[in-house]
């Protein structure tokens, strides 16, 4: 029986019995000046172009003399497909027109940190290799990548979980649309450079997967050196169960997504395995399922359903499809509101390109849109028995023809295994098919680029710059008695290196130097000082400047805003604040001066007038004299009147 | 060095060596960097000796610094055998026969995944396991004439297709087309034009920017395109078939006395010069431009002219040449020199004395220009007329790489520099036009408005 369970319903041993193993490929942008292989800069994303290009990409054979199944299927599609290229960051590389340029060493550093975090094994020569892509989203129907680390490990729990890989590749396009035969790409996100992280598949439910997906991403923010924001970062998940198939979910651009999607992708395949038993039971295998097909147009001709009513005026066909022995599976369950007739949809929708759906009705719906009689006209067209079930598409000869292949493919698949598919996630935690997953063939080297050497100097290097891994930095600040708000804020923080700098070369109150470079830099960011831009050295001038004693600490606030807004050196801000630090014989002096005209007026009250002065005295003496100094002053002052 | 380490030397032989494995081994590598597994691959000769290349199970190929290694255990050998599949190239009896010569370059190829080196494919059964789509339009035959880079292509590869393309024809094919790297394609294509003439059938050159084991690849529509040219077509001349914009859309018909490669890696790299091409060619259509074009004819009156003179050069002169550069050539014993001057056709002062000494040695000159478009006009200066005087022909609108070939080719026909100047200044397939349309010359500039709109509204 085919099992539906909301995420939630089952426990850790319920996925160990279905066998759930889950793996993660994680996409992360690196922030560059430039890009991968070329000069354009590298981040921006603009919604208009300038200029379009036409390709279409052809399957090239593999090593077997063969074609790839993903290369296949995108040709079976035949898309067009137009890039939007804008002058300001795309060139004749990322149009495939001109060669790569050198790779970009800023962004192999960074990913070399990456690599050295992840405890991977270094390869000493990068090759870099051309991947595949059929489905257009780079130019050049490759993509350049490189890996740098292999077989490293990072600590989950009581147990390590393995990373396969650290590459570093360029990004791919970003779609637009795909309708019809016609896919539309902007290329300014082409060639941004990204490192892809690939995990064994070490985990065993569905959150453990977002937890090391959480603490993937953390990792790879500890070094300041990523891009963040929406799509700076995306997930593909690979799930698989006891019998069935690695299965990718695409692009999964936020980890809270990823334990519903694992979910309910572990159980779509449980229930096909179901449906295959039950065809198996009825004597359907892969060599022995048995179909047919006829043309319906003319038995349809009259019908009120208003999808083929319209294919009929387009003088589209309507064709049909008898599946022996299938009776009762079309609507087999898979997954919340998903069943079997789903996945033929799907494969209608993407391989035939009819994407206005409804694009096929079948004899196990619940509310046929077709009449009886009509049902019995296709029947006796396709001359059905009564254990058949039956599939209508409609499209025009081509996408019919195209169609009708599909459906009849993806019903043996249903008799042999789960097949390889790319699915792309939906936001209630469901999946559709959207491509066959790329076999292994697919891998060549680029012979555009020569080797480059990773070299001991470099690798030391980047060793000198490693920041603390987040669970690291966890401990390390509770050892510096921080508080919990200040941890968590302070383990995704950029400048968090920079802390760590300051306080082993400068003596520094860690909460002091915390709230400052953490907090205070957020907030006034917030109210719209560009504090983003405030460079680390800069920073650690004026930390320095602090502790010398050139100002106090309530001056801190006042500094920043004018170092950010007017991009002034610290030393020349605090000179023209006039924050000279008073000595504490000379605040004592000022406090004095004012705690004694003010002893004998209004109010009475000591409280009061001590805080109504600390105010006046403060707006004065802020930067310039310790607000504690002040304070012990103050009270000494109005207490005994000296 | 054995072929069982191909490529490798120095240190990272001796490793190999020392360690008992070889190219092919699957192999386990300890290092202190860590654990590798995977196959030794053949490495590039050029590169160093201080990596050794193994493709690691997960598809991705890695360099091993050879001083870093501990050790190398073969646990299994996997040599690999490539070679492109072949489907038999269906016969039917209503379509025309195409040869396809084949000069090098890879119009068809694929990539040998382990080692990166590119298989071409050239027998029509390669040829129609990769672009089957060649069957529709004709039954193919194939010869492979040279494999070389289109650098390499020089006089004695130009004859030998010349006389190729004569046999073809005595045979009767409908139509012949020639693969060709692009870098020399258009020279080629010029001395075909005069080594060929009177062609009853088209003559088609075609060749690619993005090679054929490429997704993106122009090949195979550049090879669909041509083929149906040579099938279809009746235009009876030498051609170079080659995209038109960047976008996989159609091809252009190019004279081959006025087509010239003008970018070094854009697909739409060829184009006529100081003329509109011939015609467009789509799979669907051929759309002439054109009408003064040769016919294709029925009889097999093709006359091949192979006779030619190779001590010919061209001079592309610069601000402060030394005479030095011209007595060179004189001393070396050429007999003719194409000057590819600046503007309407100038050199300076200072060669004077050289060109007066060819002029006397009787080494035939003639005058192109650099600019490529326009012509030689060199009445117009005092310059020009001094250049004249020393024996240097003015070469109207011919191409300088045009004009080198047809020297060639007519000091090849006679030595008289009377003749030679007839056949010179005679146009023989389109090198010389009497006139330039004004739509000859269009290089717009990116950046102004109106042009910014037109580039917008159509595929670049």
């Amino acid at each position: 029986m085919p099992r539906i369970f909301d995420y939630g319903e089952l426990e850790e041993k319920d996925y160990l019995e279905l066998g759930f193993k889950s793996g993660l490929e994680i996409h992360q942008q690196l922030k560059t000046q430039k890009k991968l292989f070329c000069r354009c800069p590298a981040g921006d994303y603009y919604e208009d172009y300038d200029a379009e290009v036409l390709r279409h990409m052809r399957p090239t054979l593999s090593e077997l003399g063969e074609y790839d199944g993903t290369a296949l299927m995108e040709f079976k599609t035949r898309k067009e497909i137009i890039y939007q290229l804008n002058n300001r960051n795309v060139c004749t590389y990322e149009m495939d027109d001109t060669p790569p340029f050198e790779l970009n060493l800023e962004a192999l550093d960074i990913a070399l940190e990456v690599t050295l975090l992840l405890n991977c094994n270094l390869v000493g020569e990068l090759h870099i290799a051309r991947k595949q892509y059929l489905d257009g989203s780079i130019p050049a129907g490759f993509q350049r990548t490189t890996i740098l680390g292999t077989d490293g490990w990072v600590p989950y729990k009581d147990r390590r979980i393995g990373i396969r890989q650290l590459g570093l590749e360029e990004d791919a396009c970003r779609e637009v649309s795909d309708r019809g035969h016609r896919r539309v790409y902007r290329t300014d996100r082409l060639s941004i450079p990204l490192i892809e992280t690939v995990t064994y598949p070490d985990m065993r439910a569905p959150w453990e997967v977002a937890e090391v997906a959480e603490l993937l991403r953390e990792l790879a923010r500890a070094t300041g050196k990523v891009r963040t924001g929406i799509g700076r970062a995306r997930q593909d998940v690979n799930v698989s169960v006891e019998g069935g198939t690695r299965v990718e979910i695409k692009g999964v651009h936020r980890i809270p997504y990823i334990p519903r999607l694992t979910h309910f992708e572990a159980l779509r395949q449980a229930n096909l395995l179901e449906l295959r038993s039950e065809l198996h039971k009825r004597g359907v295998t892969k060599q022995t399922l048995r179909s047919n097909s006829i043309e319906v147009t003319e038995a349809l001709k009259n019908t009120a359903f208003s999808p083929i009513r319209g294919a009929l005026e387009r003088e589209w066909r309507v064709m049909a499809v008898g599946l022996a022995e299938f009776k009762g599976l079309l609507s087999f369950p898979l997954q919340p509101r998903r069943d079997f007739a789903s996945e033929i949809s799907d494969r209608v929708r993407v391989i035939a390109c009819l994407d206005e759906l409804p694009n096929i009705v079948h004899s196990e719906m619940m509310d046929s849109p077709l009449t009886a009689t009509e049902w019995k006209k296709v029947g006796s067209a396709l001359k059905a028995k009564k254990d058949d079930a039956i599939v209508l598409v409609w499209g025009d000869k081509k996408d019919a023809e195209t169609a009708v292949g599909e459906i009849i493919i993806r019903a043996r698949e249903a008799a042999d295994a789960i097949p390889n598919e790319t699915r792309q996630a939906f936001p209630s935690g469901i999946n559709g098919f959207e491509r066959i997953l790329p076999g292994p063939d697919r891998m060549y080297p680029d012979t555009d680029m020569p080797p480059v050497p990773l070299s001991e100097e470099r690798i030391e290097r980047a060793k000198g710059r490693l920041p603390l891994l987040p669970w690291q930095r966890r401990a390390y600040y509770r050892e510096l008695g921080l508080p919990q708000e200040i941890i968590e804020d302070l383990v995704t923080d950029k400048r968090a290196p920079l802390l760590q700098q300051a306080l082993e070369t400068l003596p520094l109150q860690p909460i002091l130097a915390a709230v400052i470079l953490s907090q205070t830099l957020k907030s006034l960011e917030r109210k719209g000082f560009p504090t983003a831009r405030l460079r680390d050295e800069a920073l650690l001038d004026l930390l320095r400047r602090f502790t010398d004693g050139e100002f106090a600490r309530e001056g801190f606030p006042d500094i920043l805003k004018l170092m950010s807004t007017e991009d002034w050196r610290p030393g020349e801000t605090i000179a023209k604040l006039g924050l000279v630090k008073l000595s504490d014989e000379d605040v004592r002096e000022i406090v004095q001066i004012v705690g004694r005209v003010e002893r004998s007026l209004d109010p009475q009250d000591l409280e009061k007038k001590w805080r109504y002065l600390m105010g006046v005295l403060m707006a004065e003496l802020r930067g310039r004299a310790p607000g504690e100094k002040v304070a012990s002053f103050l009270r000494e002052v109005l207490e005994t009147g000296t | 060095m054995s072929d069982v380490y191909k490529g490798y030397r120095g240190e990272a032989l001796a490793l190999l060596k020392a360690q008992g494995v070889r190219v092919w081994s699957d192999a386990d590598v300890t290092t202190t960097r860590g654990q590798f597994t995977g196959i030794i691959l053949p490495r590039s000769e050029t590169a160093d000796d201080k990596h050794i290349v193994l493709k690691l199970r997960n598809g991705y190929n890695v360099g091993i610094t050879v001083n870093t290694v501990t050790g190398i255990k073969e646990i299994g050998y996997r040599e690999a055998h490539y070679k492109i599949p072949e489907k038999e190239f269906p016969y039917d009896p209503r379509k025309p026969r195409v040869k396809l010569l084949g000069t090098g370059g890879t119009i068809a190829s694929r990539l040998d995944y382990r080692t990166g080196a590119v298989i071409p494919a050239f027998t029509p059964g390669e040829l129609y396991g990769s672009v089957p789509e060649l069957a529709d339009i004709c039954n193919l035959e194939t010869e492979k004439l040279y494999g070389v880079f289109s650098e390499n292509m020089g006089p004695e590869q130009w004859v030998g297709t010349a006389n190729a393309i004569g046999r073809e024809i005595e045979k009767g094919v409908q139509g012949i087309v020639i693969g060709h790297g692009t870098d020399t394609m258009h020279h080629t294509a010029a001395i075909l034009s005069f080594m060929v003439q009177n062609s009853p059938v088209p003559i088609v050159m075609v060749g690619s920017q993005r090679s054929s084991d490429r997704p993106s690849s122009d090949a195979a529509l550049n090879l669909i395109d041509a083929t149906k040219t040579a099938a279809e077509s009746d235009i009876a001349e030498v051609m170079v078939c080659m995209f038109g914009p960047t976008s996989d859309q159609y091809d252009l018909l190019h004279r081959g006395t006025r087509v010239r490669k003008m970018h070094s890696s854009y697909r739409s790299t060829f184009r006529t010069i100081g003329d509109i091409p011939i015609a467009m060619v789509s799979r669907n259509k051929i759309i002439t431009l054109r009408d003064d074009y040769k016919r294709r004819r029925s009889d097999k009156n093709v006359i091949i002219n192979t006779n030619y003179e190779e001590k010919v050069s061209i001079v592309y002169y610069y601000p402060n040449m030394k005479p030095d550069i011209i007595d060179s050539l004189i001393d070396n014993g050429y007999k003719g020199i194409i000057i590819a001057g600046t503007g309407l056709g100038h050199v300076n002062k200072p060669l004077y004395p050289a060109l007066r000494r060819a002029q006397e040695k009787g080494i035939a000159m003639y005058m192109t220009v650099q600019t490529l478009w326009g012509y030689v006009q060199m009445f117009v200066y005092d310059t020009g007329r001094d250049i004249m005087e020393l024996g240097v022909v003015p070469g109207a609108n011919m191409l300088p790489e045009v004009a080198y070939v047809k020297l060639g080719w007519a000091l090849g026909q006679s030595s008289d520099l009377i003749k030679v100047k007839e056949i010179m200044l005679t146009p023989i397939a389109g090198e010389i036009t009497e006139r330039e349309p004004h739509n000859g010359y269009l290089i717009y500039q990116g950046g102004i408005p109106e042009v910014e709109r037109f580039v917008s509204s159509y595929w670049k």
